[in-house]
């Protein structure tokens, strides 16, 4: 049982930060009506970021993680708005989803020349070792993540349900036309989106790259695994988005345990196929419908 | 006009010769390309390797190179793809590469090494996998020793200096991973090792906490841990994470320079057996160690000094025949033992078998605050 437990701990560990990449897709997707194809090097880059900032500025880590941040955020939310999306948002969806395909593969390959094409050590921001609870040992690390992503998702829900600014997000994101009627400034709350869908993304970056090394390929895995995670739950709902990768952590982490690290990736890819069979707005979605 | 022509053309064959025996001339310059992972799961070991080849060109270069002839190095980014190291492969015979550096991952190494074979041209490979030099290629020469020649070496050491009776295998599941597996798994059984749990994990795993819960609660001595570079460090920090408290014991890759680099603290108390390493009290493989250092700025693991050696093998046999020779470098290399006497870069007396293995000396080592320390020396098996 205590292993079980073990288990489980570890696997809302990483299920929390895909659940906050997760969040990052439902955001884009319920702004801009488009899925991100470079969520996954969103979490890979900022990591890479800091440490140039450390090793080409000399900055000491926590200078260069946000300046690191702040330019990821600039030019990766907003700029990635301004450069990508208005752009190809009038072509319709499909243009958009392949230029962020092609996004993804200039971050990963950009990461790879101007950086490194190695593994690098990421400093981790929480202690190393094991506590023991009610016996059953557990990482520090691993219940400082799950402490920090379930501030950090509840502090977003808490922006988006109880302040004016987060509700006219939400009035944009469910009509922009009407929310437009309304005065509320479109333009700018989804702007606003992509910034927090940047934001998101470093801090999953911050908390995923001391155990995975900091590499360009790292986007690979946590995009697939966060794209898995936002279906599952509902790609319309953040709440969904945050079970979603919960859900897929977990799964991952057992199987990994249970059947075989080699089989892991196909554990839940059989549970995204399910859930596209059984219930294709996801657990916690809603079903939407569209006049084409 | 007839005699201006005469001497033009005279005096256009004089400059033609003299051109020629200019040393570092276009017409004098031999060309080795370099077939190796700088992306992928492999960018760790490939980059070590490749950035020993560039030292040893560069040595060798400023020494006049081979027979008088500069050597221009290419190197070609497999991104550890097996398809295209096959295609990169075919692509260094076709520019008329003088042999074939790499690659270092063995998978790619069997999928590719048919086509020197099939060109006659000698191909030096980083590859520890036993399976490669068993399927009677004569072009096939290795620069680490094989995993059949180091596991006996391991096993005794679990038997003998770790004592352990129960041990979990950690490997990875590709041709170098499964290799040693089945390489070691009767080594221990012929000691009477027990692995009480087997763990296979995938090229690139980002994650191992998991494996290392399944470890901390299984009733082992020790861990015998077969990695790559990258997945060796994420296990080591898995493993620390969760207060996995028993003696990881590896083969060279655990131990190495990048390893370490990567793991930090986590890598502390790692030991097992190491093939090459900058840290064995050899005066040569430390010169090489610093002068690598103050090149490229980061410490060489194994795969820094099996790329030097890589082309001063190439270097030797050339030598040794007194001429250029593709075919001959292999016929050369075959069953020879070259010497520092003989060939300084070779930095280690090194005997080629017949079938492109090495035997020579090996190390065992443990990780102390972060540094590799050689704690003895094994004799080569076959000297």
């Amino acid at each position: 049982m205590a292993e079980l437990v073990a288990y489980i701990v570890a696997g809302l560990a990483t299920g929390a930060i895909y659940a906050l990449a997760a969040i990052g897709f439902t955001l884009v997707w319920q702004t801009s009506q488009t899925i991100n194809f470079a969520q996954g090097e969103y979490v890979m880059l900022p990591a890479i970021l800091i440490l140039a900032a450390v090793a080409f500025l000399g900055l000491p880590v926590w200078a260069a993680a946000i300046l690191g941040a702040a330019l990821f955020v600039v030019v990766f939310g907003l700029g990635f708005k301004l450069a990508v999306v208005d752009p190809m948002i009038r072509h319709g969806v499909l243009p958009l989803a392949i230029a962020t395909m092609a996004l993804a593969i200039i971050m990963k390959e950009s990461a790879k020349d101007f950086f490194s094409s190695e593994a690098q050590t990421f400093p981790s921001p929480f202690p190393a070792g094991a506590v023991d609870v009610l016996g059953v040992s557990l990482s520090l690390q691993h219940i400082a993540i799950i402490a920090v992503a379930f501030v950090a998702i509840g502090a977003l829900q808490w922006f988006v349900t109880a302040t004016r600014t987060g509700r006219q997000m939400q009035a944009t994101a469910q009509n922009p036309g009407v929310a437009l009627i309304l005065g509320i400034p479109v333009a700018r709350m989804v702007m606003l989106t992509f910034a927090i869908n940047a934001g998101l993304a470093v801090l999953a970056s911050v908390l995923i790259s001391p155990i995975y090394l900091a590499k360009f390929s790292n986007g690979d895995v946590i995009g697939l695994f966060a794209f898995i995670a936002a279906i599952v739950g509902g790609f319309n709902q953040v709440r969904g988005a945050l079970a979603g990768g919960l859900i897929v952590g977990v799964v991952d982490s057992l199987a990994a345990a249970y059947i075989s690290s080699s089989y892991r990736l196909a554990v839940p890819l059989v549970l995204l196929v399910v859930i596209i069979l059984v219930k294709p707005e996801g657990l916690f979605g809603r079903r939407e419908e569209r006049r084409v | 006009m007839t005699t201006m022509s005469r001497a033009r053309v005279l005096a256009l064959g004089a400059a033609l010769a003299l051109t020629a025996a200019m040393p570092g001339s276009a017409q004098e310059r031999v060309k080795l390309i370099n077939v190796v992972e700088l992306s992928g799961a492999g960018a760790t070991a490939g980059t070590q390797w490749r950035n020993g080849i560039d030292l040893a060109v560069a040595d060798i270069n400023a020494r006049g190179g081979i027979l008088g002839r500069q050597i221009d190095i290419v190197h070609y980014d497999t991104q550890t793809n097996p398809g295209n190291t096959r295609a990169a492969v075919q692509r260094a015979i076709d520019e008329g590469t003088y042999s074939v550096l790499g690659p270092v991952f063995s998978g790619p190494i069997g999928a590719s090494m048919q086509i020197a074979q099939r060109a006659e041209i000698a191909q030096i490979v980083g590859g520890e996998a036993a399976g490669l030099t068993r399927q009677g290629n004569q072009f096939l020469f290795r620069t680490s020793l094989s995993q059949a020649a180091a596991m006996p070496k391991l096993a005794t050491y679990l038997k003998d200096t770790v004592k352990a009776s129960r041990i979990a295998v950690v490997w990875v599941n590709n041709d170098f991973g499964k290799g040693g597996r089945d390489a070691m798994l009767p080594e221990l059984q012929r000691r009477g090792i027990q692995v009480a749990l087997d763990v296979s994990t995938e090229q690139g795993q980002a994650d191992f906490t998991a494996d290392a819960i399944r470890i901390r609660n299984a009733n082992v001595d020790a861990v015998f841990v077969y990695l790559n570079e990258d997945e060796s460090a994420r296990f080591l920090l898995a493993a620390r994470q969760q207060n996995v408290n028993k003696p990881m014991i590896g083969e060279t890759t655990l131990l190495g320079a990048r390893v370490i680099q990567l793991a930090g603290e986590a890598a502390n108390g790692a030991r097992g057996h190491v093939g090459l390493s900058i840290d064995a009290p050899v005066p040569a493989f430390q010169d090489f160690g610093r002068r690598y250092q103050a090149r490229f700025n980061i410490a060489s693991d194994h795969n820094g000094l099996k790329g030097y050696m890589a082309v001063h093998m190439i270097k030797w046999a050339t030598e040794r025949m007194g001429r250029f020779d593709r075919k001959g470098v292999a016929d050369t290399l075959r069953g020879a033992t070259i010497t520092p006497q003989m060939e300084p870069g070779i930095l280690i007396t090194t005997k080629i078998e017949a079938n492109g293995d090495l035997d020579r000396e090996s190390f065992l080592a443990e990780v102390e605050n972060g540094q590799q320390v050689i704690k003895a020396t094994l004799p080569m098996i076959n000297p």
